[in-house]
């Protein structure tokens, strides 16, 4: 007996771990699950270790004080030798894991395997997702720049719309009254010490689970899931037809893996670490906080919804969408498990992924928030002033020293929170743009107070200018006849 | 036959261990939850809203609104920056002021002033409000929030300390009822009159949120 098995065989008398390992190792699957579809869950565990080994490494140079946090992860980026990298992966880890598990979700979802036995497999799936999300959003407020201060904001603010408890759960979210260093330690705690812990149990819950119950079948239209006569049925697939699983089916694991941490390093290489963004002073107010990538949708959501819908939709919606999900393997825990006879589901998982695409698409630009520097940066074009009067000309200085510009766009500048006014003229009387600017109404500010009547002349004066050659100006046809009448009987009328 | 009689000794000195394990637990968890609620309940004694200075009162001239910075009364040796908070200071005339938080009454963003158009404008989701902190349009339900002021001795002072939001208790003291609400004029204004010479109504009715009724709908 050579040295290196006499040696293994000293420690497995010791540890009794090579049966158990080879029972793992070599149970059987179904043949058709050595799939290039079934390697995502082994993806995001692979993620999943890269971030905690890579979140150990920041963690011997990261400080969790607010005072400190910004200048370590400067020093990280720019001090300490390859700082940066780890960061970058860190930070890029954290994306491919949201993808990867959505994707996971997504695959688990079409092709049925969340119908019996593998109901607690889903639900335990779903804490796992939303731990993703936790780490996701913990992780976006260590990095204690100027998004993570006023994202906390957003954060305190939601949740003080609990009603009754609200109050108590931004003091306890914020560990005081205000963001502050007693926020950013617990926050800490969540991130390094209490999801990452329960995460690790869930993982391996969920992983002894699909080990006991066995990774779910290629769904076969027509082979509908019963509660009787499904596990007998899986085994004989198993047992019959089945391979073992190292190495029948873990070399794709292993190449996706594999590929997988090379693609989380080239974007690390390519792109850098996010951040930190400005520093976390409070009293910095020239600032636009955005959301990191994964959240982007729900800063979207949250400008569109009408204000009267906002707080039931931001307390009951997450309700609903959890609950949700946790009760979908009892609702429709047998029955067909295959995508191509399971339309709902299909079109589902295309509803939510357009949504979801759309807002976050939307919150790339954030068409809704005014362009705050649009004012006194982006000029109005020489086209709109060709052959205008002294009074559109002045008008058009009151269109650009009034802000209009920071949520109307002309030409290409400008905000896009109210109607681009390339060709308003067009679409509004000279009544209608008096009342518009002073009454405001249909989200417009009132500008009656900060206009004076000869500003609103030439500002009117100017924006009746604004209509393509082609095209007149909208005219109030009653007006019109009004004025002639009035003016033909002139001579009669007193002063 | 009774059932006690089937409890063996082994038995019953485990169930007492568990009994108390959970008495030890119990008195434990007294401190632990304590602890953990110590940022709730220290907040209830009112410890954390004080009296600060945002400094003399000429130091905002009359008819304009400035930014401000004050340090928050609550502060721990971590905060760094932090507890440094900014706040709009509008001073209408004499002493009477109006102090607005920093924080959009929507989600919390750092409202910015402009005086050209008299508008703080949000650059999260684009809540806009009017000089005198009533809403004038997007996302937010309400008026920015105000902070308490007194002057005394020629300084402007304000009750803060903590984050407003939307649903904290201090904020819905305070702005809920919008400070024009009791300016607000529906009387025709002498100095708006059309080209066409019809008198114009400038009013913060034009503030209603959708829904409510506006005089010319």
């Amino acid at each position: 007996m050579g040295l290196i098995a006499q040696v293994g065989q000293w420690f497995d008398q010791r540890l009794q771990l090579a049966a158990p390992i080879r029972e793992v190792t070599e149970h059987p699957v179904p043949r058709n699950t050595a799939s290039w579809f079934y390697v995502f869950g082994s993806a995001a565990l692979t993620v999943f270790i890269l971030q905690l080994v890579t979140g150990i490494l920041l963690a011997l140079i990261y400080v969790p004080s607010a005072s400190e946090a910004w200048s370590s992860l400067q020093a990280l980026n720019h001090d300490v030798a390859l700082g940066w990298f780890i960061r970058a992966m860190h930070g890029w880890g954290s994306n491919f894991m949201v993808a990867i598990v959505l994707i996971h979700m997504v695959q688990v979802f079409l092709f049925g395997a969340y119908k019996f036995p593998r109901e607690l497999t889903w639900i335990i799936g779903v804490f796992l997702l939303l731990m993703t999300l936790g780490m996701a959003f913990t992780g976006q407020v260590l990095r204690f720049d100027q998004d993570a201060y006023w994202g906390l904001g957003i954060g305190a603010s939601i949740a003080s719309r609990v009603p009754i408890a609200g109050p108590m759960i931004v003091k306890l979210m914020l560990g005081g009254p205000i963001i502050a260093g007693a926020t950013l330690s617990r926050f800490f705690a969540l991130h390094v010490f209490v999801i990452p812990g329960m995460l690790i149990g869930f993982v391996c819950l969920h992983l002894l689970m699909v080990l006991k119950l066995g990774i779910n079948e290629w769904p076969m239209p027509g082979r509908l899931v019963k509660k009787t006569t499904y596990v007998t049925e899986y085994h004989e697939l198993t047992k019959r037809n089945g391979a073992p699983f190292v190495p029948y089916a873990v070399w794709k694991d292993l190449f996706f893996a594999a590929f997988i941490l090379l693609a989380v390093a080239a974007c690390a290489l390519y792109f850098g670490p996010f951040g930190p963004t400005g520093r976390p002073d409070p009293t910095v107010i020239q600032t636009a906080p955005k959301p990191d990538y994964f959240f982007l949708w729900l800063y979207g959501l949250l400008s569109y919804l009408p204000p009267s819908m906002e707080t039931p939709a931001l307390l009951i919606g997450p309700v609903v969408a959890i609950a949700g999900l946790v009760l979908l393997p009892f609702l429709s825990g047998e029955g067909e498990k295959s995508w191509r006879r399971r339309p709902i589901a299909v079109l589902t998982v295309l509803l939510i992924a357009v949504t979801l695409g759309t807002l976050t698409h939307l919150a790339g630009f954030t068409p809704w928030s005014p362009h705050m520097n649009a004012w006194s940066g982006d000029p109005v074009p020489d086209k709109f002033l060709h052959g205008s009067t002294a009074l559109q000309r002045q008008g058009a200085l009151v269109f650009q020293a009034k802000q209009c510009r920071n949520c109307h766009s002309i030409g290409e500048g400008g905000g896009q929170r109210g109607p681009a006014l390339d060709s308003v003229a067009v679409r509004l009387t000279q009544d209608q743009l008096i009342r518009q600017v002073i009454q405001g109404g249909g989200n417009m500010p009132a500008y009656g107070k900060n206009l004076s009547p000869a500003e609103t002349t030439a500002l009117v004066a100017f924006l009746e200018s604004l209509h393509p050659r082609t095209q007149a100006p909208a005219r109030d046809a009653a007006r019109d006849m009004v004025l002639r009448e009035g003016q033909a009987k002139r001579p009669d009328t007193q002063p | 036959m009774l059932k006690e009689n089937t409890i063996s000794r082994r038995g019953l000195f485990m169930k007492m261990g568990i009994l108390f394990n959970g008495l030890v637990a119990t008195a434990l968890a007294v401190p632990i939850a304590g602890f953990l609620l110590s940022s709730i309940t220290r907040g209830r004694a009112n410890g954390y809203l004080s009296w600060v200075p945002l400094g003399p009162v000429k130091d905002f001239p009359e008819g304009e609104t400035r930014l401000a910075t004050f340090r928050n009364p609550f502060v721990t040796p971590t905060d760094g920056k932090t507890v440094d908070t900014a706040c709009w200071v509008r001073r209408v005339e004499g002493e009477q002021f109006q102090v607005f938080a920093i924080n959009c009454a929507h989600l919390g963003c750092p409202v910015r002033w402009f005086p050209q158009s008299g508008l703080f404008m949000c650059p999260c989701h684009g809540g806009a409000y009017y000089r005198d902190g009533s809403r004038a349009s997007g996302p937010p339900e309400r008026g920015l929030f105000e902070y308490p002021y007194k002057v005394q001795d020629g300084m402007i002072t304000i009750q803060a300390g903590e984050l407003p939001t939307p649903g904290s208790p201090t904020a819905s003291l305070l702005g809920k009822q919008p400070p024009c609400a009791a300016r607000n004029d529906l009387a025709p204004r002498n100095d708006l009159i059309s080209i066409d010479g019809s008198k114009l109504y400038a009013s913060s009715e034009t503030n209603a949120l959708p829904g409510e009724k506006k005089p010319w709908a």
